[in-house]
């Protein structure tokens, strides 16, 4: 490896080409990436630190971040044992059928937000299927918060499975296998056992699923109705303070959902860290 | 007891018929249902009427627009996210650690935020767009801003594919053709492009699927302008505003077709990837 990489340094470090190819990696980036999320910070405190401040001290924001949070409560915990469960069944056990429930874990990842949440408002809106039955209940799916869970859900469970099944599948089944025929049982066999050896891939499908959660715009955007105060999540509050040219509101609550996702980068960056110096022991 | 199913290998791993149980309950609430009542709802309208929708002419306009800026947006992404995961494995820079660190930002960025920074970065009067206004470019509101938008957010798909497939390469073959007299050019066509082939491909479906069911970070930039700048997944919204259910159903069922079509590929895509790779081994 250090060999390799000597060779191609040495042939490779002085030329023309590498200058090239580095500039236009770094423009690129710069343009369709590094200046917009920069810009981010610098509408929301462009008017100072004071003004920021206030505009996240707004009623319909506050009301924004704590729909935010709840959806999140409920969603990620949630995920996070469907991601497991399927992870397990996944990768410690062989049978017919495997392919098929790994494509529907992949399929909302092709499939767009807007159809996650068209979805469930055929399912439960005013014409919807269950629609009249859970008003006669009393009731509200769509346009409420238990419509804004469903379509967050679709649109953010894949994302601990993805993460578990392949680091799962390459540790094998011989632990877990010695250790339930020492006479440990299920549950003590996956604390003791699995969970140590899968929790920084664990950590990171959390945080990217809570992150997705809290961010998500177009499946929330269907099912929510844009009840300000009420309904709106906080991407929908940006965008409602957006279209209402109040950009230091939209870019204050933008801000806060981009420092989610560069939180999200760190836990990822030492959670590969982690990793790799474990492979190489 | 797992044995007598048949259809699963004995394993004295416990856990199976729960975790499985679960996951498969899981998926048929949150997934199979509703993606059930999407198909029958569509399909319950007559089929000259179903024809009718899907092809008026803004449904028309609209996935030209969808399609199109998608493909563009995951050739850009095709050509500089291969030259960015080149950089990445074969040259030491300063930054190159920050670099490698952001390509997964637009993973993690909610999509609203990345729609309102770059509508905003690229507004005429905006950080970008006010270095473009001199030289008669608009992107803002027009064609150009649709294929912006996505490809931000595909462009981690193609980076992440192909970073793995190139850090595989021999650099031993290469230097043997070399050495045979063969040209940089040459090499690279016969010798690398072989190899990162299926891991490029994979990665321009990837984001290819993505950019045709996005909407969150689109919808900023487009101006949405019916016939124009209107894409498909706006176009649902839209029809579900009016209460157009079946409308909405209707275009809803054509992206659904779409996406698994692109799952498809992706699955076919793989193999091959994975089929290459052992093939040299």
């Amino acid at each position: 490896m250090q060999a390799r990489d000597t060779a191609v340094l040495s042939r490779s470090q002085s030329s023309i080409a590498r200058v090239v190819l580095i500039f236009l990696s770094v423009l690129f980036l710069a343009t369709f990436l590094i200046v917009p999320v920069v810009s981010v910070l610098g509408y929301a405190f462009s008017q100072g630190l004071a003004v920021y401040l206030e505009a996240l001290r707004a009623p319909d924001t506050l009301a924004a971040i704590r729909l935010t949070l709840t959806t999140a409560a409920i969603v990620v915990p949630v995920n996070t044992i469907f991601g497991v469960a399927a992870a397990w069944a996944i990768a410690k056990f062989d049978f017919r059928g495997k392919q098929f429930l790994i494509t529907l874990i992949d399929l909302p990842f092709s499939v767009s937000p807007v159809i996650a949440g068209l979805v469930f408002v055929l399912l439960f809106g005013a014409q919807g299927w269950f629609g009249p039955f859970f008003r006669d209940q009393g009731i509200q799916i769509v346009y409420a918060l238990p419509g804004i869970v469903l379509a967050t859900m679709l649109v953010t469970f894949p994302y601990v499975a993805r993460e578990l099944i392949p680091i799962m599948q390459m540790q094998g089944r011989e632990a877990e296998e010695a250790a339930v025929s020492l006479g440990a049982g299920g549950w003590m066999t996956f604390f003791r056992v699995t969970l140590p050896s899968i929790r920084w891939g664990l950590l990171y499908g959390v945080i990217l699923c809570n992150a997705r959660a809290m961010g998500e715009f177009g499946a929330v955007a269907v099912v929510s109705g844009h009840i300000r105060g009420l309904t709106t999540t906080m991407p929908l509050q940006a965008q409602v303070l957006y279209d209402e040219y109040d950009l230091v509101g939209a870019f204050a609550v933008a801000s806060l959902l981009m420092l989610l996702a560069l939180l999200t980068l760190i836990v990822k960056t030492v959670v590969e860290a982690f990793g790799a110096r474990r492979r190489r022991a | 007891m797992a044995t007598a199913r048949g259809w699963v290998s004995p394993s004295v791993l416990p856990g199976f018929g729960m975790t499985l149980g679960f996951a498969g309950l899981f998926l048929t609430f949150i997934v199979l249902i509703p993606m059930a009542a999407l198909i029958i709802r569509a399909s319950s309208l007559p089929l000259d009427e179903f024809w009718r929708i899907a092809t008026e002419p803004r449904a028309l306009a609209s996935y030209r627009l969808t399609f199109g800026a998608s493909l563009i947006a995951a050739s850009l992404n095709a050509v500089f996210g291969f030259i960015i995961a080149w950089t990445l494995v074969r040259y030491r820079f300063p930054g190159r650690r920050l670099v490698d660190a952001i390509i997964d930002l637009p993973f993690a960025l909610p999509t609203a935020v990345s729609g309102i920074a770059l509508a905003t970065v690229f507004a005429p009067n905006g950080w970008i767009g006010a270095l473009l206004e001199p030289f008669g470019i608009q992107v803002a509101y027009t064609w150009t801003g649709v294929v912006v938008a996505l490809t931000l957010i595909g462009l981690p798909f193609v980076v992440r594919s192909v970073q793995p497939a190139l850090e595989e390469v021999d650099v031993s073959l290469e230097e043997a053709a070399e050495s045979l007299g063969a040209s940089r050019s040459m090499v690279f066509r016969r010798v690398i492009l072989p190899t990162v082939l299926p891991s490029l491909a994979t990665g321009f479906t990837l984001a290819l699927a993505r950019a045709v069911g996005e909407y969150g970070s689109v919808i900023f930039i487009a101006g949405n302008l019916p016939l124009r700048t209107e894409i498909t997944p706006l176009l649902i919204v839209i029809k579900l505003e009016q209460y157009d259910y079946l409308g909405a159903a209707a275009l809803g069922l054509v992206m659904l077709c779409v996406s698994f079509v692109m799952l498809l590929s992706i699955n076919a895509l793989n193999g091959w990837r994975i089929r290459r790779v052992a093939g040299r081994r």
